[in-house]
């Protein structure tokens, strides 16, 4: 079977081939990373192919100067992550079948990594990330004689299973809504890693882990895309494992934080009157106190009274409002 | 049709013309709106992190209401969408969370059964109401108009809860809309990105500078506005614009309309109708394309 593949090229001597045709730049925030050339394909491969097997055609038998980064082909080692029509995905999880779109598929370096040559990036953010959680565990004391192992129950490793499976491919990172503004962002491999020792019943330091999590950077600067959750090829779903660590963090006493005065605002507001009162919530998550904050929020709170967008002052409560108030007492628990 | 509608906290407090323009468009449509006045805020995901036991008893209050008048559960939120799809699919994937949920709110006299559907406007005007009808419906074509759609994360993603493995066609209603009345759709990445709104208390210079990028992205491939069916992506795309401007240090300037505004505005509703005039970047020289005032 024929496929179409462009590969989006990119080296420091500036050498393309001639069919390598400039594309556009990318969008802000990413229109400093390189403009590739993208240089088209045909491989002739079984219907079941993957992308991975068009490009090692492509390097073995058309143009040996194109790199790519890949090792066991089996979504085993996360080595070939990249952008696949413009998503961050393994190379040799993708058929080339399902990602053939107006009958030819875009394989690029993704422009939120900087590249080192053609399918290449520098994998240096993330790895810097990924070692800024600590990824291993801080012993218990005591710690088990060498013949011997921790016991722990079954339940709780089973529990991790999602985290252990990431391969470090940085699809995640790749595709990051909050990476792509804020660099400082930990990111959701680096959190789903957090998790994977704060939920671990013999590491020693979770409190201290948790403390580290809450401050700018960590779980608090995550913008809930669900880019990471959509891209990740193998089922971790970070945003899921950030939440489970939110709720940690404030159940282990640190809620001196925009997140938790947020949702704390966002409950008290509900059980009150059934509904979002927005009048209320951001000053409150802001931190009434917070003069600088509050400052910063005032020219878009002017510019949203003077368009005639300010929300009723009298916050009406929805009917049955009783019935709203006993669920959060029957449920108990944060918002109780 | 007949649908439960529920509305969402932002569309009766901060986005006003997002209502209002809901009712406008209703009856050229043949919708009829039978508004869950008093079902509970969805938690727009920010109280399912603390307390998931709650979020699901109180959407799970609102699916049984839905249930017991017998229509789909209707949205104009791609928030409260994503919330209540993921809910109901929890509920109806997981019998143990269905019965405690029930268990909470069968005090209150209700029970949800599960077979509620919840669908955003966007999705019934393709798959119930049909686009014959809105078709037939169109006084105005918005003809001349380029305008680039901004579909809102939870419309979208998580794609298995939110049954675009069934229905991936639900990816480009936007185009096909945009397209239908008469206008052309811009194509750009940030289409399908997040608007920075739910990081705005937390980190608001990056939020601003998400949002604010998607605009200047759109704006660069000959935007003249851009199309949301979400009111909280319209806060921080609209609300917060000039502020992103001062963040990202440069001029924007593209007005941002709800879904259910353009509708009106094909159907021959005058902007005013339609509180186009109370916006906080001016809708006026879209407006000017199609020969409108506001």
């Amino acid at each position: 079977m024929q496929f179409t593949i462009e590969v989006g090229r990119y080296n420091t001597e500036n050498q393309y081939d001639p069919n390598a045709v400039p594309g556009p730049p990318f969008p802000p925030p990413w229109d400093s990373s390189p403009a590739r050339r993208y240089q088209t394909f045909s491989v002739d491969l079984p219907e079941h192919a993957v992308v991975l097997d068009a490009l090692i055609q492509i390097r073995e038998y058309q143009d040996p100067s194109l790199a790519v980064r890949c090792a066991c082909r089996s979504a085993i080692c996360g080595s070939c992550g990249m952008w696949i029509n413009g998503h961050a995905n393994l190379a040799c999880k993708s058929k080339l079948a399902e990602f053939t779109v107006d009958g030819k598929t875009r394989v690029e370096s993704p422009p939120s990594m900087p590249i080192i040559r053609d399918l290449v990036c520098d994998m240096k953010p993330f790895w810097d990330k990924h070692l800024a959680v600590r990824p291993w565990l801080e012993n218990k004391q005591p710690v088990p004689p060498s013949n011997q192992e921790y016991r722990v129950p079954n339940a709780s490793m089973e529990e991790l299973i999602q985290e252990v499976s990431c391969i470090s491919c940085g699809a995640c990172l790749m595709d990051c809504e909050s990476f792509a503004v804020n660099p400082d962002f930990l990111g959701p491999q680096a959190l789903a890693q957090a998790y994977r020792y704060v939920g671990d019943p013999r590491d020693a330091h979770t409190h201290e882990r948790l403390g580290e999590l809450s401050k700018p950077g960590g779980i608090w600067d995550c913008t809930h895309c669900f880019e990471c959750v959509q891209q990740c090829p193998k089922g971790v779903a970070p945003l899921d494992q950030i939440l489970k660590l939110r709720k940690l963090a404030v159940d282990a006493g640190y809620t001196n934080n925009p997140g938790t005065r947020h949702a704390d605002a966002f409950a008290e507001s509900v059980k009150h009157s059934g509904r979002l009162n927005e009048l209320t919530l951001l000053p409150k998550s802001v931190g009434l106190f917070n003069i600088i904050g509050q400052l910063q929020t005032l020219p878009s709170a002017i510019n949203m009274v003077r368009a005639g967008k300010l929300p009723p002052l009298i916050h009406k409560t929805i009917p049955g409002i009783e019935r709203i108030r006993k669920i959060f007492q029957r449920v108990g628990g944060r918002f109780k | 049709m007949k649908v439960a509608f529920f509305p969402g906290c932002v569309s009766k407090g901060a986005c006003p013309e997002l209502y209002v323009s809901t009712q406008a468009i209703a009856e050229p449509l043949g919708l009829e709106l039978n508004e869950l006045t008093s079902a509970p805020c969805c938690g727009a995901g920010v109280m399912s992190e603390q307390n998931r036991d709650l979020t699901d008893a109180l959407n799970g209050l609102m699916l049984a209401m839905a249930e017991a008048d017998g229509a789909d559960l209707m949205t104009i939120c791609s928030t409260c969408q994503g919330v209540l799809s993921t809910t109901n699919y929890q509920l109806q994937h997981d019998e143990a969370r269905l019965a405690k949920a029930n268990a909470t709110i069968a005090d209150q006299g209700f029970r949800y059964g599960g077979t509620t559907k919840v669908k955003h406007l966007l999705w019934m005007l393709f798959e119930d109401i049909g686009i014959d009808r809105v078709a037939a419906a169109i006084k105005r074509k918005l003809t001349g108009l380029k305008i680039a759609p901004f579909y809102g994360c939870y419309i979208l993603r998580p794609s298995e809860e939110l049954g675009l493995r069934e229905r991936p066609e639900r990816k480009g209603y936007l185009e096909r809309l945009i397209t239908l009345l008469g206008a052309e759709p811009v194509e750009y990445r940030g289409a399908t990105k997040c608007c920075g709104f739910p990081m705005l208390t937390f980190n608001r210079d990056k939020a601003l500078a998400m949002g604010g990028n998607h605009i200047i992205e759109a704006k660069e491939k000959g935007a003249d506005l851009l199309v949301t069916p979400c009111p909280l992506c319209h806060l921080n795309l609209d609300g917060q614009q000039p502020d992103a401007a001062r963040v990202l240090k440069q001029d924007i300037d593209v007005p941002i309309f709800h879904l259910p505004q353009l509708l009106g505005l094909a159907f021959g509703f005058e902007p005013a109708q339609l509180r186009l005039n109370h916006h906080v970047v001016p809708t006026a020289s879209a407006l000017e394309k199609v020969e409108l005032k506001v």
